[in-house]
């Protein structure tokens, strides 16, 4: 099922815009190949998690880890789809840096006709030495039944 | 427990104002007893998807996070803040550009792992939209007292 994976459509610089939640966190696009994204979110004192230790949030990693895994199945996919977060398992290694800002790096390495699964790892400075890691499912084509105009795999 | 309700009501909300993140996505809660029901605003940068329009994945997630991590503070009076170890979340429902609401269940708290179910819903409890499980890292008062 290698018929799916091919080269970046160019829809992912459309898909950042049209993700209000991806711009009110900064996030950015570091790189993207075939089935596989770079994101960054820039560290900034309003995503802190904790005060104490000035670090960025759980919850800003989850929502990064999230929308890199999203971006790495339209990475995959020859034509636009929309998909949704199937599920989400999000192991936490160790706080990011005080003051650093987090990457995550997500690869699709699996489409099937309605499912794609993906890994992610958030991390501050080294992908080797990761912040978070994740696994996760999306359902492909979910507007499928909504629009008359969707074309069926 | 001696705290009273009101005593209880303001510690959750120091605590929600203190967090940068939780200001930043507008989270709230609300006490009745010792039952706490976070509360999401809606608001459009909250928005992954615009076409449908639904709420961000990753916003849900980390809403449920906060709301394990916000019921673990307020009911288990720990030293600092609960530090999240792993959560699952499963997406049931896509998140309607409206309020979502969130209880969390908290199956065990031991001394140094607290086991917690989260569910988010916004139209009726009995349809919820998210459901999140996680383990998190805790360290009780010694003295028990919350």
């Amino acid at each position: 099922m290698t018929d799916q994976i091919s080269n970046p459509p160019g829809l992912l610089p459309h898909m950042m815009i049209m993700a209000p939640h991806a711009s009110a966190l900064g996030m950015t696009v570091a790189s993207v190949e075939t089935a596989e994204v770079v994101l960054h979110v820039p560290f900034r004192s309003d995503l802190v998690g904790d005060p104490e230790r000035g670090v960025i949030a759980g919850g800003v990693v989850t929502a990064l880890l999230d929308h890199a895994c999203g971006q790495a199945v339209m990475a995959a996919l020859k034509d636009y789809q929309t998909i949704a977060t199937l599920d989400l398992r999000i192991d936490y290694m160790r706080s990011a840096e005080p003051g650093l800002g987090v990457f995550c790096h997500a690869h699709c390495y699996k489409v099937t006709r309605s499912v794609a699964f993906v890994r992610g790892q958030a991390y501050d400075r080294d992908r080797g030495d990761p912040v978070a890691t994740a696994q996760a499912a999306f359902m492909l084509n979910t507007s499928a039944r909504r629009s008359s105009k969707a074309t069926a795999i | 427990m001696s705290d009273t309700g009101q005593d209880l009501n303001k510690q959750l909300a120091d605590l929600l104002g203190r967090i940068p993140y939780a200001v930043f996505l507008g989270v709230r809660a609300d006490l009745a007893g010792d039952e706490m029901t976070a509360v999401l605003p809606y608001s459009d940068r909250l928005i992954g998807n615009p076409v449908l329009p639904a709420l961000h994945g990753g916003v849900i997630g980390a809403f449920l996070e906060m709301t394990a991590v916000a019921q673990l503070s307020v009911g288990q009076g720990l030293v600092g803040l609960p530090r999240t170890i792993d959560v699952t979340i499963d997406y049931l429902r896509s998140g309607r550009p409206r309020d979502t609401f969130a209880r969390a269940n908290i199956r065990k708290a031991g001394r140094r792992i607290a086991n917690v179910q989260v569910e988010a819903w916004q139209e009726t409890r009995s349809a919820p939209i998210a459901v999140l499980h996680g383990h998190f890292l805790i360290a009780p008062k010694d003295d028990g007292v919350a």
